[in-house]
């Protein structure tokens, strides 16, 4: 069952391979419209796939935002049993609430959390592609990396530059969230700048420019960076639509096409 | 270590693990989350049944006027008569002085702001007889405002609360003026909520932590931001493993707009007030009931726990009004009607709908 942000994605496609492999996502939303739902849809589109056959999908959530048991309740009302997944050994969850508060301004502390953080994933990325295994790292979110990174968003950058070396090597996909507001009013925002650039797809969830409404939620920008149109030239494409999030799915539709 | 389960399909029966709570103070809400009140009833009903247990919520403050201590206040009372303790921190020298001007409840014998309900039925009986298709509260029977009760309390802001409740044990403050740095601030948070550690078996109590003008300027810590930062991100953590909820409050407008925006994204409930200019002839115009109101109340995001759907509320600013000039109360804003004969007042009105580029009122 396709929908536009499935079609946006490339996810609307019929053969086995997972469409995003290789590829990194990145999610942005701001205060009024959160945009941790477009990372759930990825999630359970991820583990629970159409053809049966594609079981060895295996996904770590590096969660810095909630604590497992939010995922599990949201993504079980989707359709996806992340603690059964987990006992399985197709989920992994890495639990980056509980770390420790520095006692002083470190950013030596901050960069070495983020260096143990990498071999970690590295280390599960290597044990499960040993498997054949088709791998997704799901980041939430960057902002929080940055606080635990004391600021220093030259380790977070090396740290998602480490994440997509990933993407070549294992041939796994990297999906991030972050809080595009965040940067809006700094003059050069390298940071921002360059997870852009470094991404393939990116989707960004903003407000109507009408204001807030019960039954559209907000609206939804996907540029994809390497989407074909359908005589297979190269090129870039950019998908615009509203969206109603619901405890079961989200819709998505065309403006003025509720329904 | 990985137990076989025989489950056919990855769906499972939502089986509560705990049972409803029977404590007082202490509501159910949806997808398993508990609520707490945040001493104002009209703002429980604004934001879905209160402060659920293990958010933060954000009050951004404005410093023309100290409206968010009316939020303050109210919560902290709410706890106190509860018998959830309380752990507060202010920027003031002695905050144990902050505790002489919490409100009190209402017995039953006093009038009660409920009346209100029944006055406005007399007078405009035509127009609410429609009332019961909205399916909204209907007026409050003995037997339910009893119960009421047991959730959230009236206040009378004129009456100081009563010594009884204020005993030692349920109450600790915490000066940050002097601090050179959070972590004292951090460990004593962590000892209190400690005592509320969330495990499956029935809740055994409810904490309350409220932390007034955070990153005010007289504060040591105020110009180290990642500190800060990483301070909020930790409390966030262990809040979310307890059986309580922080509200923390702290001035935007003195703080630089980047550091302003993380801050508002790690609240699950946020909400802003601002004053209300005296003597303004546009708004008198504008807004009806102007004069009795003191101040707006702005929800911008209701914590979702456990679930990805947000709550969008019809309107999102309100009116905080002191009714008999005791009771607080939450009204939305109503335009006042319009004077046909200047055809103007299209131009000026406010629109409608929540707009998020929005003017400096907000219907």
């Amino acid at each position: 069952m396709d929908n536009l942000l499935d079609r946006a994605l490339g996810l609307d496609g019929r053969g086995d391979r997972w469409p995003l492999l290789g590829k990194v996502v990145l999610v942005e939303d701001c205060v009024e419209t959160g945009g941790a739902f477009v990372v759930h849809h990825i999630i359970k589109r991820f583990l629970s796939p159409q053809p049966a056959a594609a079981s060895n999908h295996s996904l770590i959530l590096v969660a810095f935002s909630q604590p497992l048991s939010h995922y599990d309740r949201v993504l079980r009302k989707l359709g996806c049993n992340l603690v059964a997944q987990r006992d399985h050994d197709r989920f992994l969850f890495f639990d980056m609430l509980n770390l420790r508060f520095p006692d002083r301004d470190d950013v030596k502390t901050g960069s070495s959390v983020l260096v143990s953080l990498f071999e970690k994933i590295y280390n599960a990325v290597r044990a499960l592609s040993a498997e054949k295994n088709c791998i997704t790292i799901v980041i939430d979110d960057i902002a929080l990396m940055e606080v635990v990174a004391n600021g220093s968003s030259d380790s977070v950058l090396d740290f998602l530059h480490y994440c997509r070396t990933l993407t070549s090597e294992f041939d796994c996909s990297v999906v991030a969230l972050n809080h595009g507001d965040i940067y809006s009013t700094t003059e050069k925002p390298m940071l921002m700048l360059n997870l852009e650039y470094l991404s393939n797809i990116l989707v960004r969830a903003e407000p109507l420019a009408t204001g807030s409404a019960v039954d559209v939620h907000g609206q939804l920008m996907v540029f994809n960076k390497g989407e074909h149109d359908g005589q297979g030239t190269p090129g870039s494409k950019v998908h615009n639509f509203h969206f109603r999030v619901k405890e079961n799915s989200v819709d998505f539709f065309y403006p003025g096409g509720r329904g | 270590m990985a137990t076989p389960k025989t489950r056919a399909s990855s769906f499972s029966r939502n089986v509560p693990s705990t049972a409803a709570p029977q404590m007082p103070g202490v509501k159910s809400g949806p997808n398993g989350t508990l609520f707490l009140s945040s001493g104002i009833s009209d703002l429980d009903k604004i934001l879905g049944g209160g402060f659920p247990l293990g958010s933060l919520v954000v009050v951004m403050e404005d410093p023309e006027a100290p409206h968010h201590m009316l939020l303050l206040r109210n919560f902290m009372s709410q706890g106190l008569v509860l018998n959830q303790p309380l752990l507060y921190a202010s920027p003031a020298k002695d905050p144990r002085g902050f505790l002489g001007t919490l409100p009190s409840p209402v017995s039953s014998k006093d009038d009660k702001p409920l009346d209100r309900d029944s006055e406005q039925e007399k007078g405009l009986r035509i127009a609410w007889q429609y009332k019961k298709y909205f399916g909204e509260n209907q007026p409050n029977s003995n037997g339910q405002r009893d119960n009421k009760f047991e959730f959230c309390n009236e206040f009378d802001l004129r009456k100081p609360l009563q010594r009884q409740f204020l005993s030692g044990q349920r109450v600790e403050c915490m000066s940050t003026q002097d601090s050179p740095d959070l972590a004292a601030l951090h460990d004593r948070c962590a000892t209190f909520l400690k005592q509320f550690f969330r495990t499956d078996g029935n809740i055994s109590g409810a904490g309350r932590i409220a932390i007034q003008s955070f990153c005010a300027p007289q504060c040591t810590y105020f110009d180290k931001e990642w500190h800060v930062l990483s301070f909020i991100r930790s409390l966030r953590s262990m809040i979310r493993s307890s059986n309580a909820v922080v509200i923390l409050s702290f001035p935007p407008s003195l703080l630089s707009p980047s550091f302003s925006k993380r801050l508002q994204h790690m609240a699950d409930t946020l909400l802003s007030v601002r004053a209300i200019p005296d003597e303004d002839k546009d708004l008198a115009k504008l807004l009806t009931g102007y004069q009795d109101m003191i101040g707006l109340l702005s929800v911008h995001k209701v914590a979702r726990i456990n679930t990805q759907v947000p709550i969008i509320l019809e309107a999102a600013t309100f009116s905080i009004k002191l009714q008999k000039r005791k009771f607080l109360v939450l009204e939305c804003l109503n335009q006042a009607p319009v004077d046909g004969s200047s055809g103007t007042s299209y131009a000026t009105s406010g629109s409608c709908s929540v707009s998020s580029k929005g003017g400096s009122l907000d219907f």
